[in-house]
């Protein structure tokens, strides 16, 4: 018992030596993450900390930015404002809603620029106070990701990287490494139509955690486990309801 | 005690045009005008001066004077243009700087010449340094701006002071045309024997004004201070304005730097006195050759943050070009507004406030432009592309609640995008549709929902909205346009991704 106590300190050192600070006890930086949390460090999400989502086809897009948008809507639960760097006017705030998030204390940020992008991402995870910062940079190489997480560090900002259509994958310095795809939408009577949201989420890597993938849902503004069985009978044929 | 200076300069255009073309210097050259026909002669070099060719000379005549004459084209408005730029050069002599048409400026001096170690040393600086730029001048200084003007034109020295109130005693010798006053006045004038003012002053007013006209009366109570003559400076003056002078020409970076935080820090205590907060800021820096260079921030919020203004300007230090030396800086706030006192209006989170909100919004637009920030509010319009609009201030607040139950997407097309669909009875979704090339087969769908194009905005026809989900578990958001005919095929468009 005290052996795996003594292992579960050396954890913790290790993580903080890393950079990675211990999350607070409020309920603000808690994410309701269902069965995800059982794989980060001490079963709570880490905030303050640089997480990359790569999202290979375009509308995997739009599935990632929904799973961004349902961690964020817990982290901005008090109030907060997060900034949400693009490089164009794609994301359609009252659909933000549904996530949790007030689409009016979002800034939107358009840029043409990579670099230009790095540097506003940098500049706003400085800013202390936020409750996150999101960017779609598709190419992040390791130098970036490694300033990005220094400036976490420092201001405790929880900032996600959403790379899509990105050309090659380099190791880079970020907490943790998200792939998310849709999947079919899932109703819990089994009625017709378009059904409650659900990705397979992949959690590729993440710093003192266990990897793992899931597939969650969201229902009544939060997220999920994916009852095993609906995954047969979302299969289900055509059928039209209206 | 208010303080005037009038600079005239006698050879305005010639010198203007020696400064542009080098070579004019010491020939013989004159500006001409075409008048009535002929060409006539509008201004002349010194050189020319001194062989007898004068202002308003056909230059014919000219011609036969001097064989060498240049004659080189007036271009209309360069008189005003060079004065205009030579008044931009006077501000940081004084703040208050006016053009004087057509060979003349205006600057009230009141309180200026002491830093320059009394006004004898100021009118010397002031004409030592036009010298150097190649204008001949002739300054005077006076209590009104009548005597000021009268002094530099009449009486034939470089420099000419004039103790106020003794203004009377100063234009006595002159001749009524010091006055600035139309010729034929001045020729009725000169017909009764009226050579000088000092034989007209002290004549009974009435009879003045009877013979002479109002006007005559206007100047001379203008010229005596007894009424008052409006300025209107090049520049209108900032409240918030600070000032730094530099002994040694600055060229370095670091100079720069050190100037513009003194100054910030003095701008901002006088804003903090004023309970005051800016919005925009110019730092302004002179240069030795009489360029300007200016660099410009805007801040989201009322600002009196000396750390945060310098973190803004400091992004743009670069374009300032000292070339051989700044000699004088000047920070100017020219819109302010009140400070805000209780932040976190909007934002508030124990942990982030407005402030802090506000200066990194600054940061952003002040190096990578204006308008990339954008901040969304509801709008009362069921039309995707009008249910949201643009919020102007960082406290707007949404008016109407953003309504949720309805779907809508996360990711919503700029333009709707035209897919070719199999559909198969009216008001049914589609089985199967193919977006760039992309086959997806529909397994569920909701709809429709109908949604009217608002007729008093713009026309056209309803679009019929579906939620699609495809094999792979991906939803998207589709839309026919009008009604369905059955002679025609319907128009299906993709407008947006759900998650």
């Amino acid at each position: 018992m005290a052996r795996t106590d003594m292992i579960a300190r050396l954890h913790q050192d290790i993580l903080r030596m890393q950079g990675q600070q211990p999350v607070a006890d409020s309920s603000a930086g808690k994410v309701a993450l269902g069965p995800v949390l059982d794989a980060f460090p001490d079963k709570v999400f880490p905030t303050g900390a640089i997480h990359e989502c790569i999202s290979p086809t375009p509308s995997a897009a739009a599935a990632t930015s929904g799973f961004i948008a349902g961690i964020l809507g817990s982290l901005m639960k008090n109030g907060g404002a997060c900034v949400w760097i693009s490089r164009e006017k794609i994301i359609f705030p009252p659909g933000l809603k549904s996530f949790g998030i007030e689409p009016d204390r979002v800034l939107f940020i358009h840029l043409r620029k990579e670099k230009d992008i790095c540097w506003a991402m940098e500049a706003a995870l400085q800013a202390e106070g936020l409750a996150g910062v999101v960017s779609e940079l598709p190419n992040l190489d390791f130098t970036v990701s490694r300033r990005l997480q220094l400036a976490v560090e420092k201001s405790g900002v929880t900032g996600f990287v959403l790379r899509h259509q990105l050309r090659q994958l380099h190791p880079t310095a970020c907490v943790g490494r998200w792939q998310i795809a849709s999947g079919a939408s899932y109703h819990p009577d089994g009625m017709s139509g378009v059904g409650f949201p659900c990705w397979n989420v992949e959690l590729q890597k993440i710093r003192g955690g266990r990897p793992g993938s899931w597939r969650l849902v969201w229902m009544d503004g939060c997220f999920h486990e994916l009852p095993a069985a609906s995954v047969i009978s979302s299969q289900t044929v055509f059928r039209k309801i209206g | 005690m208010r303080r005037f200076m009038a600079i005239w300069f006698p050879h305005l255009l010639a010198e203007g045009m020696i400064r542009r073309r080098h070579e004019l210097k010491d020939t013989v050259f004159v500006l001409a005008a075409p008048d009535r026909g002929r060409m006539c002669i509008t201004a002349v070099s010194v050189a020319a001066q001194a062989q007898g060719i004068y202002v308003g000379m056909a230059v014919a005549d000219g011609r036969a004077l001097a064989s060498g004459l240049q004659v080189l084209d007036h271009e209309p408005g360069m008189g005003q243009k060079l004065l205009i730029a030579l008044g931009y050069w006077c501000i940081h002599y004084t703040p208050v700087a006016a053009v004087d048409l057509p060979d003349g400026l205006l600057l009230d001096v009141s309180g200026c010449a002491h830093l320059w170690g009394g006004e004898i040393k100021y009118a010397e600086d002031i004409q030592n340094r036009l010298k150097g730029l190649g204008y001949t001048v002739h300054i005077a200084i006076a209590g009104t701006i009548g005597a000021a003007w009268a002094l530099a034109r009449y009486q034939r020295q470089a420099i000419v002071l004039a103790a106020s109130g003794e203004e009377k005693k100063a234009l006595s010798p002159l001749p009524p045309a010091a006055l600035r006053l139309e010729t034929t006045v001045v020729e009725r004038l000169q017909k009764l024997g009226l050579y000088t003012i000092g034989h007209f002053i002290n004549m009974q007013r009435s009879a003045l004004r009877r013979r002479f006209g109002a006007v005559l009366i206007d100047r001379m109570d203008q010229a005596l201070g007894w009424k008052e003559e409006p300025l209107i400076p090049l520049q209108p003056i900032e409240p918030y304005r600070e000032r730094l002078s530099c002994l040694e020409p600055i060229i370095t970076r670091s100079g720069i730097e050190i100037a513009l935080k003194q100054l910030l820090h003095t701008l901002c205590e006088r804003l903090i006195k004023g309970d005051k907060g800016l919005r925009k800021a110019v730092f302004k820096a002179y240069r030795i050759d009489g360029e300007i260079r200016q660099i410009e921030i805007g801040t989201h919020l009322p600002s009196q943050q000396p750390a945060h203004l310098f973190k803004l300007f400091e992004l743009k230090i670069n374009q300032i070009e000292p070339a051989s030396g700044i000699e004088q800086f000047v920070l100017e706030a020219p819109v302010v507004e009140k400070a805000m006192h209780d932040p976190g209006m909007l934002w508030h989170n124990h942990t982030l406030n407005d402030g802090r909100l506000a200066e990194l919004l600054d940061r952003l637009t002040g190096k990578l432009g204006k308008g990339i920030v954008h901040r969304y509010l509801p709008a009362e319009h069921f039309w995707p592309e009008r249910s949201v609009k643009e919020a102007q201030e960082l406290h707007e607040q949404p008016a109407t609640v953003w309504a949720s139950d309805r779907p809508r997407p996360v990711r919503l097309l700029p333009a709707p995008e035209p897919v070719e669909v199999t559909a198969p009875i009216p008001d049914y979704p589609p089985m199967n549709f193919c977006h760039k090339g992309i086959l997806h087969i529909i397994k569920k769908a909701d709809g429709p929902e109908r949604i009217e194009r608002e007729w008093w905005i713009d026309q056209g026809m309803h679009r019929d909205y579906y939620v699609v989900e495809d094999e792979k578990g991906e939803r998207f958001w589709l839309f026919r346009l009008g009604h369905y005919t059955g002679d025609q095929p319907c128009r299906w468009y993709l407008h947006g991704f759900f998650v």
